[in-house]
């Protein structure tokens, strides 16, 4: 199974992304941001963290529109599978891939800590390593996690159940506690939590480890 | 010559930079401001003849998000 993982300048969750897809059992191959196509059979796409461009004009604005991110976007279209987690997440949202937007935290500090989370649907390839209702805590950092979508977008995620993650104490005030969000066809993640970063023993943490591990063993099987 | 485009958080999303300016300018003792909202101006050298319509495209495809952002364009 053959994961790519974007490099943007300013990406810096990049190789923690792809040491977490290479653990779990995929081959992964560095995508820099001015290349124009995936590596032939990519399964699936990593948005890593950072601060890509350096978050100028808006977080994930100028990543969403570089030559790779046309190929990803394609990628995504064609049902291919892509995860992208904090900045990955916001270039999701500004390819249009994934509904809404994230905004500046609402309490207007960059916010870095391990938070508890509640896994909110186990129906997809990334959280069926978990039961719906799992209390979970990964670490986020970042100073724009707060989703916001229309009133029509919040019921069509909470109607067709890809609501993915959702924090019990609101740390960045977004739209119904959403931590992360599926796309229609439910291959698509974004989410702001850093699952990469806590994959491992040595991590002190290893409650991400299961959403690699059942999505490379997923996409192992198709 | 030149555009200007002006980008704005819409209408009913909560600006929590215009929020703290608020309570800012509410401290240095200026009262009655009711509401702030911060956005950004984005200056645009352009080539002679550059159509509005093409500083749209601007607008709709980079230079704001229309998921969250409204824009006003100024030809100079």
């Amino acid at each position: 199974m053959r994961a790519a993982v974007v490099v943007f300048p300013g990406s810096n969750c990049d190789r923690d992304l792809a040491m977490a897809f290479r653990h779990a059992g995929c081959d992964v191959t560095m995508v820099w941001h001015k290349d124009t196509d995936l590596p032939t059979g990519t399964d699936l796409v990593g948005l890593p963290g950072g601060f890509s461009f350096g978050d100028y004009l808006r977080c994930g604005a100028i990543a969403a529109n570089s030559p790779i991110c046309r190929a990803v976007r394609g990628h995504g279209e064609r049902g291919g599978y892509v995860l992208g987690v904090c900045n990955g997440f916001q270039v999701l949202t500004e390819t249009g891939l994934l509904p809404g937007a994230l905004l500046r935290n609402a309490g207007l500090k960059y916010i870095c800590r391990t938070v508890p989370l509640s896994v909110a649907t186990s129906d997809s390839i990334y959280t069926h390593g978990y039961t719906a209702g799992d209390s979970i805590r990964l670490p986020i950092a970042h100073h724009d996690g707060n989703y916001t979508a229309t009133a029509e977008e919040l019921a069509a995620l909470k109607a067709e159940d890809r609501i993915a993650f959702t924090y019990p104490v609101n740390p960045n005030g977004s739209d119904g506690d959403i931590a992360g969000i599926l796309s229609a066809n439910r291959r698509v993640l974004g989410m702001m939590p850093h699952p990469e970063r806590a994959a491992e023993p040595d991590h002190g943490n290893t409650d991400g480890a299961r959403l690699f591990a059942h999505l490379a063993g997923a996409l192992a099987q198709a | 010559m030149k555009a200007h485009v002006h980008v704005m958080l819409k209408d009913g999303v909560l600006d929590p930079q215009g929020e703290a300016v608020r309570h800012a300018l509410g401290g240095l003792g200026f009262d009655g401001v009711q509401g702030v909202r911060q956005g950004k101006v984005i200056e645009l050298d352009l080539a002679e003849g550059t159509t509005e319509a093409t500083v749209r495209d601007m607008c709709e495809r980079l230079l704001a998000n229309t998921v969250i952002e409204s824009y006003r364009i100024e030809m100079a």
